[in-house]
């Protein structure tokens, strides 16, 4: 963020008072979580893509879901955000699977811009959550007031950089506040100035009480942002560890060679 | 947000429904306050409704609308005569210019007050058939035969029926309107009275299934015969090397009939109005109107006198 | 030859006179048509994103159906009107035979097939890019109906030129059911028509010099509007 507000870069100023519903977030995040991911297969054309996945995924902590390309971070993210569905197993919420509009947000690699304001599209998804009419300027206008892109609010979304693009993405789906946020490789087409400032965003929106899980392919991201990694391969999931864990100590030779840069594929 | 979907939580702000109305304001998707700040919205569907209501908007003009042919309206007779008629009684005439077949065919449908054509024996049977009533003969002019000035079948000033068997026998290029109209049906006619089968199917006998302007134009481009009523062919701009070639035969003749449509059979027909143009036409001051309307410098149509 | 110069000395004859009857007949052709094509638009961008956008069964065959109605003959439509508001038909009650109102039915019906096959496409594009995230902010078909329509109006706007310039060029439908009366239904393409059977081809060329000159205006209007207020919105 080149003109960071006081509350943007420093989650701890984020007053309560400022955003009250997200203490009723944080307090109901029991609710929603853990996830629990029993035995999740996922084929297409009769390949099997995700072959028997089982994780919990609990309040409080930033998960990273790491593994070479094609391991199906992707695909898993989606299975759990209910963008599709699996061939096979069970992805159950705690509170029974209810889908409660906002209470979970995602942010993909490439984020789509709706073809108007960027306040406009903070107050779309504002809209769609159920946000009544009257109030969601007000909450759009204060999202991104904290995430430092006021001065951007009236500009045409499309026209962004990138990063900016990225950043207001991440606001859209701050603003619902959700209890989960899904990050699909939020930096991978970003420059190193763009990637630090959405990081430093996933950070306050973690600060503000929402679970993280993501996916990387920057092995330094992945270790500035977890608190536990998910190491998957080829479909499977091989490793699920406390962070420091496993980046020293991984327990697989697949997790092994990917943290030394050999397992690609 | 252009018709944003549903806002449940719109319902926040909304006053509760009072019960017992019929009809309950759909503030569920389109609050009142919505209403007001839409502008745009409610500009456009205003439009849209002014603009379906402006369609029938001389609704209280008071018309008739008469079904005729296109040699009364092509040659620019009712440019002439109807205004008169409308100075003179305060109706306006709406015209629909067809053949005679379909002026009748739209009668018969009810879609016309009063129709105006030129095949006696059609507007006999139309009345015999008890669709039109009050019939009386306006006015006539003549049919004439047109063929390119070179006249390689060789029958100028020759009578019809021996020009129109030197035509057939020079199988030359010969351009019917073959759409059922007054002058169709007078052809077919005219080729009977000379002895002949109408040459449908000969490989010289152009059919076009259009209007007399039409068939001119294709005649003019081709350098073909063709029958034509004199009024159209007088007003007509694209005669190309086409000539009047055979002409004054009484057989050529080309009364005009005019008939109301049975209010008995369409009650919704505008009887009154239709009667007032009949009586018009055949009034003193309707024929003088018709035989006064010249196109370069000659009388076109030549009223009946009583 | 001068023939091909007379109509455009026709056409500037017309304009310059500010012919009255000229101006009658260019302003009912604008009413109608644009008159049509707000109606089409009202129906077809909804149906074209709805159709976009639900899976049901028989869609595809709807699909089929709507493309083949794109190229709808204007006589048939004309006829089919005609049958329906004749005194003798159906709707033949309300007395609209021979008004404006049932040249506007005629085109809508014309055009609406067109606008709403060309929405099917513009927003099924739309919804490739905007499927996934409209999904995660739990926006159902329903809900992205409206805002794919609105995502997409600069090539819907071009989707409604279309419509706007077949309906203002045809004149099978128009002339049955309008019946080219004058100073009550002619409009510029009866008029064409009209000039055209009485032989006199250098008016009806210049009044089609006038109809080309007005669809270039609005489309150049549109352009214009489109390239100032796009780059905004890439």
């Amino acid at each position: 963020m080149r003109r960071p507000t006081s509350s943007g870069n420093s989650p701890g100023q984020i007053t309560p008072e400022a955003r009250p519903r997200t203490l009723d977030a944080a307090a109901a995040a029991d609710a929603l979580l853990p996830l629990h991911v029993r035995g999740v297969c996922f084929d297409v054309a009769g390949r099997r893509l995700i072959d028997g996945v089982t994780f919990d995924l609990r309040a409080g902590t930033r998960t990273v879901l790491l593994g070479p390309n094609g391991a199906g971070k992707s695909l898993m993210l989606r299975l759990c955000h209910g963008l599709i569905q699996p061939t096979a197993g069970q992805i159950e919420w705690n509170n029974g699977g209810a889908r409660q509009k906002g209470a979970q947000a995602m942010v993909f690699q490439r984020p789509v811009m709706l073809r108007r304001s960027a306040l406009a599209n903070v107050e779309y998804a504002l809209a769609v959550s159920g946000c009544p009419r009257g109030r969601r300027k007000e909450i759009a206008m204060g999202v991104l007031e904290r995430t430092g892109l006021a001065r951007i609010a009236s500009r045409p979304a499309r026209v962004l950089s990138a990063g900016e693009q990225q950043q207001v993405a991440l606001a859209r789906a701050w603003a619902l506040e959700p209890q989960v946020l899904f990050l699909d490789e939020p930096t991978s087409s970003l420059d190193p100035a763009a990637s630090a400032a959405v990081e430093k965003l996933i950070a306050a929106i973690f600060a503000s009480g929402t679970k993280i899980f993501m996916t990387t392919h920057d092995l330094g991201q992945a270790r500035r942002l977890s608190d536990e990694v998910l190491f998957m391969h080829h479909g499977r999931l091989l490793e699920c560890a406390p962070s420091e864990a496993f980046f020293a100590q991984p327990r697989t030779p697949e997790a092994a060679a990917y943290l030394q840069g050999d397992l690609t594929w | 947000m252009v018709g944003a979907g549903t806002d449940p939580a719109g319902g926040d702000r909304a006053v509760p429904a009072a019960a017992g109305h019929g009809f309950v304001w759909p503030r569920e998707w389109w609050p009142r306050e919505r209403w007001a700040r839409e502008r745009w919205a409610r500009a456009a569907l205003i439009l849209c409704l002014h603009l379906l209501a402006a369609a029938p908007l001389e609704a209280g003009e008071r018309f008739l609308t008469l079904a005729s042919t296109t040699s009364t309206e092509n040659s620019g007779l009712f440019a002439h005569i109807l205004p008169l008629f409308e100075a003179d009684t305060g109706i306006a005439v709406r015209v629909v210019a067809r053949g005679t077949g379909q002026a009748l065919r739209l009668a018969r449908n009810g879609d016309a007050d009063v129709v105006l054509v030129h095949d006696r024996e059609s507007e006999l049977a139309f009345q015999r058939e008890g669709w039109g009533v009050e019939r009386r003969e306006v006015m006539y002019n003549d049919f004439v035969l047109l063929g390119p000035s070179a006249d390689a079948a060789g029958i100028r000033g020759k009578p019809i029926a021996q020009a129109l068997r030197l035509i057939f026998n020079a199988g030359a290029r010969f351009v019917s309107r073959a759409d059922e109209s007054g002058t169709h049906k007078a052809e077919i006619r005219l080729w009977r009275a000379a002895g002949l089968q109408t040459p449908v199917g000969s490989e010289w006998y152009l059919e076009t299934g259009s209007g007399m302007g039409a068939t001119l134009n294709i005649a003019s481009a081709m350098n073909a015969y063709a029958l034509a009523d004199r009024a159209t062919w007088l007003a007509f701009q694209n005669k190309g090397q086409l000539d009047i070639l055979v002409q004054g035969d009484p057989v050529l003749i080309n009364p005009y009939g005019i008939m109301l449509v049975n209010p008995q059979r369409h009650p919704h027909v505008k009887a009154e109005e239709g009667r007032a143009l009949i009586a018009w036409l055949t009034s003193a001051r309707g024929r003088k109107a018709i035989a006064q309307f010249k196109v370069a410098g000659q009388q076109l149509f030549h009223p009946y006198e009583p | 030859m001068s023939e091909i110069y007379t109509p455009f000395a026709a056409a500037f004859t017309l304009i310059e006179r500010l012919d009255s009857d000229l101006m009658e007949i260019v302003a009912l052709s604008l009413g109608v048509s644009l008159t049509a094509v707000i109606l089409s638009a009202v129906v077809g961008l909804p149906l074209g994103a709805a159709l976009a956008l639900f899976r049901f069964p028989g869609r595809r065959a709807v699909i089929v159906v709507l493309n083949s109605l794109m190229g709808l003959p204007p006589v048939v439509v004309g006829l089919t009107v005609y049958l329906l508001l004749s005194r003798s038909g159906p709707l033949g009650a309300m007395g609209l035979l021979f008004t404006p109102t049932a040249m506007i039915v005629a085109q809508w019906l014309l055009i609406t097939p067109i606008i709403a096959a060309l929405t099917l496409q513009v927003v099924e594009d739309l919804w490739a890019e905007y499927g996934e995230q409209l999904r995660s902010l739990g926006s159902g078909p329903l809900r992205a109906v409206p805002t794919l329509l609105w995502d997409g109006r600069y090539s819907l706007l071009t989707t409604l030129l279309a419509g706007f310039g077949r309906a203002s060029a045809e004149v099978g439908a128009v002339m049955i059911v309008g019946g080219n009366i004058a100073h009550a239904t002619r409009v510029m393409t009866t008029s064409i028509a009209l000039e055209t059977s009485k032989g006199d081809l250098a008016l009806a060329m210049g009044l089609g010099v006038v109809l080309i000159t007005l669809s270039i205006s609005i489309n150049a209007t549109a352009y214009l509007f489109r390239e100032f207020t796009r780059p905004n919105y890439a």
